[in-house]
């Protein structure tokens, strides 16, 4: 794909930004190992933030223990409420949007179905022309059973899943992994659509995808946080993308 | 031929029994991932529960009525209890399922200790219509009612079960955490009340079976569900954990295998034949008939 030469969201000029989330000190165990060594970190709202990082960095635990579906300790607070020690579904439902690594759709439900069981807000009805606007193969395919969707596919339901209500924050993992390019261009489209009206943490491998979606960077290693920042600055700094990803930005 | 069909009818009865059990363990294994290994203590609570019921409204005419009745009652009481259970034993020891087994099988025993120690361990006959002991003559075998009406009823359940699986939100939930519980709950949905409400279905469901399972076996003991719970496993796990469909079709292949086997060969054949079924399936196909492979 050929990124955008302009983040979806204008840079970051100071940090005076209001926080939608704020990660402080987390500390989180997965198993025997410790993941996450007292991380802390801000997620300025109505932005896009990429949460960047090698493998086994930390990237996929982040998102799970701010959902609560890891145990951890610390704080992580989303505009002042926190959220660390609640259960997951009442944590989503205060407004936080998941759109997981590897789709995790319902195989065995239809499409309708599964758009119908992330209806959890009254709004939801009346977004789901949105979502079959950003979406129409959705439409067509509302009675196919989602496991027979190919992984495209999937990943549109999975986003879908997440539009369908309004979100406070959306947190989005990979959201381009494993899809064919064509496909990575609809995915972003439709996170840009989002990020026009929430927050969105995103954790991406695909530096383009990243650089043409988010405005700030988080960048982790072995669970701490060793960059913040300007995607921009990031992106074009090949040294910093070489010392903290391994890979080349522009 | 008579025989044939005779015994395809008393299959098909038995096959009603272990539906109604197995379907509730289906599901609360399918979605809790909790072995129940008291839920054959529901079956025997079911039967005295509408023993009780039978004795305590003598008063009503006709019998079917209320046996009716204590039907719904043994339900009621199979519903309550297993959502007790669930909120005070079981809800505190997900994802534990060493403390799980130990707490359902402590559960079983304390539960036929506590209905011998209430009832007795001699066999209470459930008072009956009369119409359960006629028979209705179907290509030459007289077949008993009672049987044609235990299939009946699973039947019933079977089609209720599916719809409220199909047709309501609840159901959407269930079959959904049946597949992925996290991400149901990765979606805003308290799936602990789908829990409480699966157990609650599963201990209606075999409380159910229960009665009908007086009438089968011409009388309710403590241990009769306890018996029967072996049977119920080998359908859940021959049917596919957690598809009600699956646990139907396994209900009644593994009935009939068992009824045949046990009158064309010898006594004990047929449930040698039914395990030797369970080891085939594990070996062919390990997540059963219509069961999902491991997620």
């Amino acid at each position: 794909m050929t990124p955008a030469p302009t983040p979806a969201v204008a840079p970051r000029s100071d940090k005076a930004l209001r926080p939608a989330l704020q990660v402080d000190d987390l500390h989180v165990h997965r198993g025997e190992a410790h993941v996450l060594h007292g991380l802390s970190f801000t997620v300025a709202a109505n932005r896009v933030t990429a949460l960047l990082g090698r493998n086994g960095a930390g990237k996929t635990t982040t998102l799970l223990a701010i959902l609560g579906l890891l145990p951890g300790t610390g704080s992580v607070t989303v505009d002042g409420e926190q959220l660390l020690g609640m259960p997951t579904h009442r944590i989503v439902a205060s407004g936080i949007g998941y759109v997981p690594e590897d789709r995790e759709v319902f195989s065995e439900l239809t499409v309708a179905e599964n758009l119908k069981l992330a209806a959890r807000t009254p709004e939801a009805a009346g977004r789901m022309d949105l979502v079959h606007d950003v979406f129409p193969i959705l439409h067509d395919r509302r009675a196919q059973a989602a496991g027979t969707l190919s992984g495209g596919q999937q990943q549109m339901l999975a986003i879908a899943r997440a539009l369908l209500n309004p979100n406070r924050l959306l947190l989005v993992d990979e959201p381009s992994k494993g899809l064919a390019p064509a496909v990575v261009i609809d995915v972003v489209e439709a996170l840009e659509r989002a990020a026009a009206e929430t927050t969105i943490l995103l954790v991406e491998q695909n530096l383009r995808v990243a650089h043409r979606l988010a405005s700030d960077v988080v960048v982790l290693d072995h669970g701490t946080v060793v960059h913040d920042g300007a995607m921009a600055d990031l992106f074009a700094d090949e040294a910093l993308t070489q010392r903290y990803l391994g890979v080349s930005g522009a | 031929m008579s025989t044939f069909v005779l015994l395809v009818a008393t299959g098909l009865g038995l096959a009603g029994l272990y539906f109604l059990l197995a379907a509730g363990l289906s599901l609360i294994f399918g979605l809790m991932d909790v072995l129940n290994l008291a839920h054959g203590a529901f079956f025997a609570l079911g039967g005295y529960a509408a023993w009780t019921a039978m004795d305590a409204l003598d008063v009503i005419e006709p019998v079917g009525l209320r046996f009716l009745l204590a039907l719904v009652i043994a339900a009621a009481v199979g519903y309550l209890v297993g959502v007790v259970v669930e909120r005070l034993l079981i809800a505190r020891n997900y994802g534990d399922h060493l403390v799980q087994i130990l707490v359902t099988l402590g559960l079983g025993f304390a539960g036929v200790a506590f209905l011998g120690g209430l009832y007795s361990y001699d066999p209470r006959s459930l008072a009956q219509p009369e119409w359960f002991a006629d028979t209705t003559t179907v290509l030459g075998a007289r077949i008993p009612n009672s049987r044609m009406l235990i299939f009946a009823v699973a039947v019933v359940v079977l089609v209720g079960l599916l719809t409220f699986l199909n047709r309501t939100r609840h159901g959407l939930i269930i079959r959904a955490g049946v597949e992925n519980r996290q991400m149901v709950q990765a979606l805003g949905i308290d799936v602990g009340r789908s829990f409480t409400l699966v157990f609650g279905i599963g201990g209606m469901l075999a409380a159910v079976g229960g009665t009908l399972g007086a009438v089968y076996f011409n009388g309710i003991t403590p241990g009769l569900g306890t018996t029967q719970l072996i049977f119920a496993f080998i359908v859940v796990v021959i049917g596919g954990l957690g598809s009600i469909t699956g646990t139907a079709i396994a209900a009644v292949v593994v009935a009939l295998v068992q009824q045949m086997g046990n009158f064309y060969v010898a006594t004990g054949v047929g449930d040698i034949a039914v395990v030797a079924l369970l080891a085939l399936v594990l070996l062919v196909r390990p997540q059963g008939l219509l069961g999902r492979t491991a997620r």
